[in-house]
């Protein structure tokens, strides 16, 4: 059993790697443009906030397979065609921006307009009223509901094994087509997953402590 | 007669339908501490925002220093100054808030640095001393580190005026800066606008503790429903108090308040 555990470890471990990358391009790039989106939201006019606003609430009412599958298969119709594995990080991130998004503009919103007053009161510009006075307020706010998007994140990637990308899900899948014994296969996949997301909220725990010393 | 520091002619400002200023005309001059007295609703508070360009003005003129500070000058159509026009505008206007409004993630040297390094563009290592001089100067010498959720309420306001005067003003606007604090702490907070005063920084004070305006303010302005109904000097608005009714009941109801 050991010797067949052993045997497997390094197909998974690719399949986990895939996991790891999918989740981290995932993550980076839809937190960038999630809280710009979150920006447009609380202070954009019109023309900005009501195409997130409508953006955000199409792309959170879409099922994320849907979404992934209407852009593998569907932006080659449109003559853009970013393969299976790029088309899935598109959809995912896509997907998770609109969350980040949400969590962002609540984050912001969550800070008392008179910060803002006091900023103008001393000169800020908007630019340095939101990097000197609102974000880094804002983020203890941010933190806890983001890593929670960020876990999801991690769960959701395994659907990039239905595109054919041989993620840790799919890794699995495969080994248990060879050997014909699901369970163990299954409980370790879990466990790997479960490793991932609990250090995950071991570091949110974290963040959170180390945020905590922001009081209104 | 010099120009004034501050010049406003016409004010008008409405919510809706609600007219909330209704032709606000006043003039300060340098060095000159004005207490702005009236009932709750009468616009005081919405006045000085409109000084400090947090709130838009639809109608009249306010000169800080000779300069239009809303409004484009020249040309037929008003234009409202982009707001990275109005950032160093606001610079030399100092507001302190009812509520204090420190930044809770600074400390309080931190506090009074921040417009000083981001605004003024001023060295890390200068700042720090000019910030140290004016809280000390507030008498907060030693809490420089603690953030403000550490101090008392007429501590933080301390800080407040320390971060609006360090900017080096031309006019420091106060909005009824006592009310929100314990009656134990009120005395320390304007023993330190009084010195303020003294030292002939321009101020528009919006306040409710009477002795307070008699004793600072070389004038006092009686607002109600928008409009300033009464202007002159502190000692005879109060002595003359009994002529205007509307004075009169409100000194009543302050009276009874105390
Ligand atoms: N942002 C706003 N939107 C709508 N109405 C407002 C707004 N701010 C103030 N008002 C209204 O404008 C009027 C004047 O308000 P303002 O705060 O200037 O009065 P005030 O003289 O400062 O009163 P107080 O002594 O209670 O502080 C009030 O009727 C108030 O309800
Ligand atoms: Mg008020």
């Amino acid at each position: 059993m050991i010797a067949y555990v052993m045997g497997v470890l390094p197909f998974l471990w690719q399949g986990l790697l895939v996991t790891l990358t999918v989740s981290a391009l995932v993550v980076a790039s839809s937190l960038v443009t999630g809280i710009l989106c979150g920006i447009g939201l609380v202070y954009g006019r019109w023309w900005i906030a009501w195409p997130i606003r409508i953006y955000s609430d199409i792309l959170r009412g879409t099922p994320l397979i849907v979404l992934i599958f209407l852009i593998i298969y569907g932006l080659p119709l449109l003559g853009v065609d970013f393969g299976n594995y790029g088309s899935a990080v598109i959809a995912l991130t896509a997907f998770k921006t609109a969350h980040v998004a949400e969590i962002a503009r609540g984050a912001i919103q969550s800070i008392h307009f008179g910060q803002t007053d006091a900023g103008k009161a001393i000169g800020l510009t908007f630019r340095q009223r939101l990097q000197y006075v609102i974000l880094p307020q804002a983020v203890r706010r941010f933190l806890p509901p983001w890593i929670n998007a960020v876990a999801d994140a991690v769960k959701g990637s395994a659907l990039v094994s239905l595109a054919g990308i041989v993620d840790l899900t799919l890794a699995v899948q495969q080994v248990i087509g060879r050997t014909y014994d699901p369970l163990p296969m299954y409980l370790l996949g879990a466990a790997m997953y479960f490793i991932i997301n609990y250090s995950l909220s071991l570091t949110s725990r974290r963040l959170e402590a180390r945020f905590a010393y922001i009081r209104e | 007669m010099p120009q004034s520091l501050v010049q406003i002619r016409g004010l008008k400002k409405s919510f809706g339908s609600l007219r909330v200023l209704d032709g606000i005309d006043l003039d300060v001059a340098k060095g000159e501490a004005v207490c702005v007295i009236g009932p709750s609703g009468s616009g005081k508070t919405t006045l000085l925002r409109c000084i400090n360009l947090l709130e838009p003005y639809d109608q009249g003129s306010i000169k800080v220093d000779g300069t239009e500070i809303g409004y484009e000058e020249g040309g037929s159509t008003r234009k409202r100054r982009s707001e990275r026009a109005l950032a160093p505008i606001r610079a030399d206007i100092g507001m302190v808030f009812q509520l204090f409004n420190l930044f809770p993630h600074l400390t309080a040297l931190e506090n009074v640095m921040l417009g000083l390094t981001k605004v003024r563009g001023i060295s890390k290592a200068e700042a720090k001393d000019r910030a140290g001089h004016w809280l000390n100067r507030v008498g907060l010498s030693d809490k420089l580190q603690s953030l403000p959720s550490q101090l008392s309420g007429g501590q933080q306001q301390r800080v407040g005026i320390a971060r609006a005067v360090a900017m080096g003003p031309k006019v420091l606007l106060l909005d009824e800066i006592t009310s929100a604090l314990d009656p134990e702490l009120v005395g320390e907070v304007l023993s330190v606008v009084q010195g303020l005063a003294r030292d002939g920084m321009t101020m528009i004070v919006v306040t409710h503790e009477m002795t307070f305006a008699r004793d600072v303010g070389s004038r006092i302005i009686f607002m109600d429903e928008g409009r300033v109904v009464i202007d002159g000097p502190s000692r005879d608005v109060l002595a003359n108090a009994s002529q205007n009714e509307r004075l009169k009941s409100f000194l009543a109801r302050i009276e009874m308040k105390h």
